[in-house]
């Protein structure tokens, strides 16, 4: 028998987990806004519970159009299923909640977005799991930084905000030799530009919230398996490879095989964590990835012609930017990151922390908010918002700095984007006079 | 499961649509285990799955009486499942292959990470066909759908509008 020929990245975004509503003939998916399903009887119910057969019981464990936008995740990745839930930092705890147990660590980068680095450093405290952060830049640090306990790597294949790129192929290498899973936060490249599984990652994390929706409507996340890694032959995954006694001592690897984490994160983490994808939020989602190449396209063209500007112009102290050969991630980002570096990135302005305050408030075209991947130019100064919880020293590894300004670049007119920016800048170095 | 060993959508649903019984080799009574979850799915889906265990014969499970060996079933049978591991799926093929033209076994089917290729090339050269390291259950469930509802990619794009009634 010969094999099935895969579709296309683009036929993949607009039809993978979207066949049409087989009852209705709907062709765009339904939004499945009801909370339970019926059963056939009562030994299908118990199926169902058993997890013996596929089928929806409550829509806090799966819910239809939730579904379907996990399937095309999964397909998107080159993965084996995904579990969507209600937003990128559920996701996070979610990928951990199945591998991690009291007592237990992980690796992560020291150059993570903010909100990952608070919840991850102080929140996942509280459930006695430890991080400990790392320069991933130096593979013999994260080697180093290895225990017994340690269950995980975790980075951003680009992160956020500054253009850093990760050496996935690398880190890949260490997290196998030490029989731990790479898990890759791929919000920033989304699977158009970075396929972390190709690289050898174990799990792949999003926040839905941003390109994959892209248009600023929808909070969500999503945990993505490769199913490849293989949990039982350390011992060290007892989640997914020991008895589970809350299904009378089912062991989810030995019975679900290669499905077994995304089985794990609904029948056990989404059942008890309660993080769910709301289905209206679902069904944006779906509409936004129809469109991702197309716009992550326009993204990046539009932010690396940003990027290019900003590094000529006077007021600019330096441009952090992994499509520009000035960077020091370029080399990385055409390895991982062929079609494009994304269109999010920083830069510093001359003048400081007033300085950067004033380009974001001068702007009359991007908006000050605090989001990523919108079809809208957005602006930030990280070091008084996303990255505020951070101490000093964090926020320089995590390059928000106090100069730091973060932009989204969208979809507009480039020359509309150019002369805000432009505007904006002149107007800061009047609060750089000033303070001079 | 192994990338090596791809099967074409068109010939697995062939396969499951021209089966109505199936030998479940090393099915097992006790209700968490893997075998009982694949049996218990198949039967539901209208399927005859008559349980093989030598430990457990002469008892049912799931209202099936359980036999010691394929040859001593006492139907028709189109498909062999083997839930063992892959050295042992080398002497249940052989038994297939003796007893195929008495029983009306057409596939030998290995269950997930059961994979036996000389087994397999003797089972080819029978005139059987020969699906390895895949589960039925699985695949059915893939094919009509119900696997993506637990989020899997089913690897299935189409426009076509699946039809709901018996075929």
């Amino acid at each position: 028998m010969k094999s099935n020929k895969t579709p296309g990245f683009e036929t993949r975004m607009i039809h993978a987990g979207t066949q049409p509503e087989p009852v209705t003939g709907a062709r765009q998916t339904p939004i499945f806004q009801n909370t339970s399903y019926v059963f056939h009887d009562a030994d299908h119910a118990a199926s169902l519970f058993n997890l013996q057969t596929f089928g929806f019981i409550y829509s806090r464990l799966t819910n239809p159009t939730v579904a379907a936008l996990e399937e095309r995740l999964a397909s998107l990745e080159g993965g084996r299923g995904a579990t969507c839930c209600a937003s990128g930092h559920a996701a996070q705890i979610l990928a951990f909640f199945a591998l991690m147990g009291p007592g237990d660590r992980f690796i992560a980068s020291n150059r993570l977005y903010g909100g990952s680095i608070t919840q991850f450093g102080k929140t996942f405290k509280k459930f006695d799991w430890h991080v400990d952060f790392v320069d991933v830049d130096e593979p013999e640090a994260v080697r180093r930084a290895l225990t017994d306990r340690t269950k995980a790597i975790f980075v951003e294949s680009l992160a956020n905000p500054g253009g850093v790129v990760s050496d996935l192929e690398a880190l890949a290498a260490i997290a196998q030799d030490a029989g731990i899973p790479l898990i890759v936060d791929n919000t920033m490249a989304t699977p158009y530009l970075c396929r972390p599984f190709e690289w050898g990652a174990d799990l792949v994390v999003h926040s839905t919230t941003k390109f994959l929706s892209g248009n600023g409507t929808s909070v969500g996340g999503a945990v993505v398996d490769s199913g490849r890694f293989d949990w039982s032959r350390s011992g060290k995954f007892p989640g997914l490879a020991e008895p589970e006694p809350a299904y009378h001592g089912l062991s989810f690897y030995e019975t679900f095989g290669d499905m077994a984490f995304t089985m794990q994160a609904h029948a056990v983490g989404l059942r008890d964590l309660g993080a769910t994808m709301a289905p209206m939020n679902a069904f944006q989602t779906l509409l936004g990835s129809e469109t991702l190449s197309l716009r992550m396209e326009r993204h990046c063209a539009n932010a690396k012609a940003v990027a290019e500007f900003l590094e000529a112009h006077p007021q600019v102290d330096w441009v952090s930017c992994a499509a520009l050969p000035s960077s020091p991630y370029h080399a990385l980002a055409q390895k991982y990151l062929p079609l494009g570096a994304g269109s999010v990135f920083t830069f510093g302005v001359k003048g400081g922390y007033e300085a950067g305050v004033k380009v974001v408030e001068a702007c009359e075209l991007f908006s000050h908010l605090a989001n990523i991947g919108d079809t809208r130019s957005l602006i930030l100064h990280p070091a008084s918002t996303t990255h505020r919880q951070l101490t000093d020293e964090q926020r320089e590894a995590a390059g928000a700095g106090p100069e730091v300004v973060r932009l989204s670049v969208g979809l507009e007119t480039l020359n509309d984007l150019v002369a805000d920016l432009d505007q904006a800048l002149t107007a800061a170095s009047r609060v750089a006079a000033a303070a001079d | 499961m192994s990338d090596a060993l791809t099967y074409t959508n068109k010939d697995l649903l062939a396969i499951l649509h021209s089966t109505k019984a199936i030998a479940m080799v090393g099915a097992s009574p006790k209700w968490n285990r893997p075998s009982f979850f694949a049996m218990k799915y198949l039967q539901e889906k209208g399927y005859r799955v008559i349980p093989v265990n030598p430990g457990a014969a002469g008892g049912e499970i799931l209202g099936e009486t359980v036999y010691a060996n394929l040859t001593e079933i006492p139907h028709k049978f189109e498909m062999v499942d083997i839930f063992r591991n892959s050295a042992a799926a080398g002497p249940i093929t052989d038994e297939a292959i003796a007893v195929a033209a008495d029983k009306g076994i057409r596939v030998v089917w290995m269950q997930l990470g059961v994979i036996n290729e000389e087994a397999a090339r003797r089972a080819e050269a029978a005139g059987l066909t020969v699906v390895m390291d895949r589960c039925p259950k699985i695949e059915f469930g893939r094919l009509h759908a119900e696997l993506s509802w637990g989020g899997f990619d089913s690897g299935i794009i189409t426009a076509k509008r699946r039809r709901v009634r018996l075929t």
